[in-house]
Parts: C-alpha cells; structure tokens; sequence
C-alpha cells in the first residue's frame, strides 16, 4: 500500500479493505521473483550517433528481413517518428539537441522489460512472461492473439501483424533470449559500435547511470528514466533533455499492474466472495421459495380441493382477489366461474 | 397466460432489410478471415481494440444482462409473476452470449486457439476472469433454455422413417432429461447470477491497467463497481424495450403489468449508479476535465446526460404507465449503457503515439451491424418455433 497515493488508495479503499491488503500481498509475492541479478542496458542517448546498426543487427538476429547496411547510414529516415512494427523490434529516433544543434539527440525504443510488466498481467493465456534475469518473453505456443497486451502496455510496445490472417504474431523485442542461452551479447549491444549501450546486471548499470549523470551534469539531466517509473524497467536511459521532450511517456512510480490486480484479487480473494454470494442467493431463494411454498399451502387448506394451485407470491394480488371470490361465492361458483389462479400466475418450467 | 410459439409468419418487410444487412456483415467477416483484421478494420498497433471489442464485446456483454437480472427476480426472490419476461430474456441473454463470444472469436487475431483459456490461465488477468465467467456462463445459459426444448417436443417426438422406432426412447429420454433439470436447475440460476455479477464488474477491470492511456474521466478503480452497476440499471430496460418491439412487431397486447412494475424497478437502481459515478468524479476532482469541452468532455457529458434523463422519467409514474413513455425511457437507459461502454473502450483510450485518432471502418460497421441484425433474425425465428412468449 505505500507504493499507492493517497487519491488512489481512497479509491482503492472503497472497494474493501480485503482488496487493498490482497493487493499488497501479490505486490510483495512478485517483488520476490525478482532477482537481484536480473540484466539491463544502460541507454546513454548523448553517445549515440543514430547509425541504426542496431536495427540491422536485431532483425539479423531476429531472422527478419531487412535492407542492406548501407541503407541504415541514409539520414532521411530518422527525420520521421518511428515506432517499433513488424518489420522493426527496435529503432531510432531523432530528436533536437537544444545545447548543440550540430549533435541531435539519438533515442533507440525497444521493449523495456518492465521490473512489473502490464502485459504479463494482463495476457488472458499467461503468453508472456516475466523471466527470472529480466526479460519478458512472449510464447507463440499460447498466444491468441487478444491484443490486450498492447492496450496494457505503458510504453505501447507490442506489435501485432495486421495483415495476416493465420498464425499472426505479437512481436517484441526479446532481449536476445535465444543469443544470450548462448553467451552472446544482444545484438544490438554487440554490434554498437559507440558503446552507447551498456549491458550488464540492472544493479550495475543503475550504478554507471549515476555516476555519469552526477560527474557530468552539463550533459545529463538529473533524471535516469527507467530506475523507478512504473516500479523500474530493466531498460534505462540517460539524457540531456528532459524525456517527455524525446517522447518519453511520462510515468509515476507505482507498477502498472498494481491497482488492476488489486481489484481482481479483491474480487476473487480465494473465491471468498464468489462462493459467499452464490451461499448468499442460495439462501434467499431457498427462504423465499418456502414462504411461497407455505403461502400455496395456506391457500390450498382453505380450498382443499382446488387443484392446479401454483406457487404464488403472498403479495400477488392475484391470490387475494381468487381467494376473495372464492370465499364470497361458494366453492362450485367460483369453479364453474372459470376464475382459476393458474391462469394468471402459472409459473413456467423453470 | 403460458409461453407458446408465436403465430405469426416469419419472412415480412423489415426481416428482409435485417438479412440483407447480415448478409453485408457476412462478406466482410471472410475478407477479415481470409486477409487478416487490417484488411477489414481501421485497427494499428496504436489502437488494438475497436469498434468489435467496444461494442459487440462490452456493450454486448451489458445489454445481455436482463437475463441475470431477471432470473435473480424471478427465480431467486421470487416474484412468480415476472415470470412471462424470463424466458425472452433469456433468450436475449442466450443469443446476446452467443454473439459475444462469435465476436471474441472474431476479433482475437489466432481465433483458432479461442480454447486456450481453458487450459492456460493466469489468475492476474482480468481478461482472464471475464473470458472463463463468459464461457461458463454461456454454458449454463444453454442449460436454463433446454427446459423450453424438451417443453417443445415432449410428447410429441416424431421422427420420419425407420427412425420411428426411437420415437418412445427419445421422448422418455427427454422427459429425464426434464425431471432432471428442473431438480437441478436452481444450480445454475444461481451460478448464473454469480457468473454474471463477476464478469459484468471484471470487465469494468478491463481498462484499469491500461492506466494513464485511458481518459481520466473514465479512468477509476470503481469501473468495475460502474460496471456492474450500470449492467444491473440497463438489464430491465433492455426487456422492456424488446418486449414492447416484440409485441408491435407480432401485433400482440403488451404487457403493461409486468412491464410498469418492471420499470419502477429501474429508477432506484439508475440513482445507485449516478451517485456512484458522480461520487467517484469528486473524489478523483475530475470536473476540470469536463471544462475541456472537448470530444471526450461531450461523449461523457453525452452518456451522463441520457441517464440522467431516463433517471428523471423512470421516477414519475407516468412514465410506466404508458407503453410509448416506457420504450422511450427505457431506449435513453440503453443508449446511455451503450455509449458509456464505446467511451469506456474506444473514446476514452488515448494512444500515447498516434496521428490519426481511430474511427471505426465501414467494414468494422458492416461486421456489427450484420451480426446484430442476424441476431434478431435469429430470434424471431426461435420464438415462431420454441415456447419463449406469453400471451394470450
């Protein structure tokens, strides 16, 4: 519950305690998957020169296609916004470099590999995964393709292939999974020729982040986006600039999936409140179906043989007018009359 | 008064128009199943949820409430003399289900792996929980509605040819099959209320963890407690408003009895609503939003506004006298639900990287209205056939 504010814990307040202490519950539980150890990349956005070898290298790696690489070094292309799809896991954006015009600002987007992703909360089959050294991995075994995890994600980072019909894939980036099983460095680390990013564990590369923005903070704004937004990402940045101004979302610290999960847990805690209700409703059909029962018994005892009688309401006013004409005009009258109950308050099968 | 087949004729001016609206849809739907969602929707990875998910999903998903509504009246507390709506809406909350799920399966990119959920869950999800409560539900939706199917041929099983044989083990078959079921069925009716309330709420869930990309105006902790809310307010209106289509179009006798004390039921429960969310806006301060005057600002002031005045109608006794008021009040409660459920899923979702801000494509449009019109259709034709309506 510290990590929510007081607006939000009001809020959740109001949906039961039981929510809120379920909710800090499953914050801890997950906190504990976390390793320390768990991998990162330091993205320092003043050392890239936007060679975009890294885009080359990932879809290489990623076995996409892709142009040459003479076409990475044509600048047009980074003078328009571009966001990850399927023909791209990561790319390149441009942005103005107010103190040096001369060395725009460089921002590659991929895949934060959030420290408590929204769209492993969120995927219905559990499709992807928050795995042990930092990555989320999807799994294209379970997937079914909702797209939930694009409307969960903070950052808007999953893709989805529009233009296919079968077997069409949430794209990504995977933190090199497959090439890190093999010792490899990602492939977009590895083929950076500026060391603009830093791999290693998330502990270490947070270190190097304050080291540099704390000894040159001429260049580096005081800010390493990614340590604590949305309870920290496995990707972090470094820049001059502040990070709304290089499209950066601007993001709190508490966990995307925090209150979401706290209202589902709330709502399920342990089937707790499911099975109350269900025992709740049981109850109340049970007792108002004898109350009818014994109302249908009463009006039987007062015409034994009057058949066909359903079970009726004591409030129907049905009841009381049959009941009135039968007491009023003698049993054979108000037979004969044809004014039987059923007529109008027979209940179906149901 | 016992529900029988409708005696009228199936085919009439306006069933033509429904089909040939249906059949629209349909093209679309085999461009969307051959060419992918791209060849048919204005989808992106900007906005991966539309129009399908909005409305035949969400909206679907509340407007189909009155069949929880009216089993948990009619079966649970037992007012028997509801009981002449619980069939129709049943059968609305029947093909209201079956239609969602055809456009979940429609809309899910590998429709193909629909059954996943099944088997691979993840309790952290709230998709999760609407999706399992929906298939479920959906099951025993089919359950309550057997009893009409083995009322329709009891007794009169009559198979051609050599199979005539069977004709005595299949009636008694269905005649267990009856005895069963009205044993059991108190199980499902209430499972079926359980079902509803859980998933009618998680879907207010839904949205929650789409966090500072859902408009502040919607964007609260209790969209599942509005959720709920607004589902239970639009379950009568929308039995009312079918009731009284129902009886214009197969020129019967409305039934103002049942429907007036239906509607003096749905007041209370729209005030519920009204102070929830109005309550919520102050706590979160979100009127400076409304100030905006922008196209969320009149969507939210648009589906707040048609509930307050259905609120104002329902609470006079005029309105549920009279059949014209009553369709009236009870559409203003439906459009507002509806609305609310389209700002909810598509004008309150703000993608942080978009140029183009999204619009539902004609083919979009086409898909939802065929499948609603097919499911009128599909309606009008169970009622001629199977026992659902009262009447004299």
């Amino acid at each position: 519950m510290k990590n929510l504010n007081r607006r939000d814990f009001l809020k959740t307040a109001a949906l039961g305690a039981a929510a809120a202490t379920l909710g800090t519950k499953s914050a801890k539980a997950s906190e504990k998957l976390l390793s320390e150890d768990r991998l990162g990349v330091l993205v320092d956005t003043s050392v890239c020169v936007g060679c975009r070898h890294c885009e080359w290298a990932c879809r290489l790696a990623h076995n996409m296609p892709s142009p040459a690489l003479d076409y990475y070094s044509n600048p047009t292309v980074l003078k328009e916004f571009r966001r990850p799809d399927k023909t791209a896991l990561t790319v390149v954006n441009e942005f103005e470099n107010d103190k040096n015009p001369n060395l725009p600002i460089h921002v590659k987007i991929q895949c934060m590999h959030c420290d408590h992703p929204a769209c492993v909360s969120a995927c219905i089959v559990g499709a992807l995964t928050k795995n042990e050294d930092g990555s989320v991995v999807w799994d294209d075994g379970k997937c079914i393709g909702c797209r939930y995890c694009m409307v969960a994600c903070q950052f808007q980072i999953p893709t989805y292939d529009y233009d296919v019909s079968i077997d069409p894939h949430i794209r990504k980036c995977d933190f090199c999974t497959e090439r890190r099983k093999e010792g490899q460095l990602p492939a977009c680390v590895n083929i950076c020729p500026n060391e603009a990013l830093v791999f290693g564990k998330r502990s270490e590369i947070l270190r190097i982040a304050k080291n540099r923005t704390k000894r040159k903070p001429d260049i580096y704004i005081n800010h390493i986006y990614g340590e604590s937004e949305i309870g920290g990402t496995s990707w972090v940045y470094i820049a001059g600039k502040d990070f709304n101004e290089l499209k950066m979302p601007p993001l709190g610290k508490n966990p995307a999936p925090g209150i979401s999960e706290a209202i589902q847990h709330g709502i399920f805690a342990y089937f707790v409140p499911p099975v109350t209700l269900y025992a709740l409703l049981g109850t109340i059909m049970w007792v108002t179906k004898r109350r009818n029962e014994s109302a249908d018994k009463d009006k039987h005892d007062h015409h034994s043989d009057s058949h066909d009688h359903h079970s009726d309401s004591g409030r129907d006013p049905y009841r009381t007018s049959g009941h009135n004409t039968y007491r009023d005009s003698g049993h054979n009258t108000y037979r004969d009359s044809g004014l039987s109950t059923d007529k109008d308050t027979k209940g179906d099968n149901l | 008064m016992k529900p029988a087949p409708v005696k009228h004729r199936f085919f009439t001016p306006g069933v033509i128009i429904l089909a040939v609206l249906a059949l629209n849809g349909l093209i679309f739907l085999a461009v969307r199943f051959i060419s992918g969602l791209g060849a048919v929707t204005n989808l992106d990875n900007n906005t991966p949820w539309g129009l399908w998910i909005g409305v035949d999903v969400a909206a679907g998903v509340a407007l189909a409430a009155g069949g929880f509504t009216s089993a948990a009246l009619g079966h649970v507390i037992h007012r028997e003399h509801y009981h002449a709506i619980v069939r129709p809406a049943l059968l609305t909350a029947l093909l209201g289900y079956t239609f969602v799920a055809f456009a979940v399966c429609v809309d899910i990119g590998r429709f193909y792996y629909i059954w996943h959920p099944l088997i691979m869950w993840n309790g952290n999800s709230a998709l999760f929980e609407v999706g399992i409560c929906v298939m479920i539900y959906m099951t025993v939706l089919y359950i309550e509605f057997l009893p009409i199917v083995t009322e329709k041929f009891m007794g009169k099983v009559n198979l051609p040819g050599f199979l005539e044989t069977f004709n005595e083990p299949a009636d008694k078959l269905l005649r267990m099959l009856n005895s069963g079921l009205s044993k059991t069925m108190f199980i499902f009716i209430i499972a079926g209320v359980v079902l509803s309330t859980l998933h009618q709420s998680s879907l207010g869930t839904l949205m929650v963890i789409a966090g500072q990309k859902m408009h502040p105006l919607w964007q609260t902790p209790v969209l599942p407690l509005l959720f709920l809310l607004s589902a239970i307010a639009v379950g009568f209106p929308m039995i009312i408003f079918e009731s009284l289509i129902a009886s214009r179009s197969f020129k019967m006798k409305p039934e103002m009895k049942i429907l007036s004390r239906l509607g003096s039921m749905v007041a209370p429960i729209l005030g519920v609503y009204l102070a929830v969310k109005i309550g919520d806006m102050f706590i979160s301060d979100d009127f400076k939003y409304i100030l905006k005057f922008d196209v969320p600002a009149w969507m939210f002031m648009a589906e707040t506004g048609l509930i307050i005045i259905a609120f104002v109608l329902f609470l006079s006794k005029e309105t549920t006298r009279s059949p014209g008021r009553l369709f009236l009040a009870s559409s203003l409660v439906i459009a507002g639900v509806l609305l609310n459920r389209i700002n909810n899923f598509i004008v309150a979702y703000k993608p942080l990287y978009d140029p183009v801000a999204y619009f539902p494509s004609f083919g979009e449009i086409s898909v939802t209205v065929g499948c609603i019109a097919l499911l009128v259709l599909i309606y009008r034709a169970v009622v001629i056939y199977f026992p659902v309506i009262s009447h004299k």
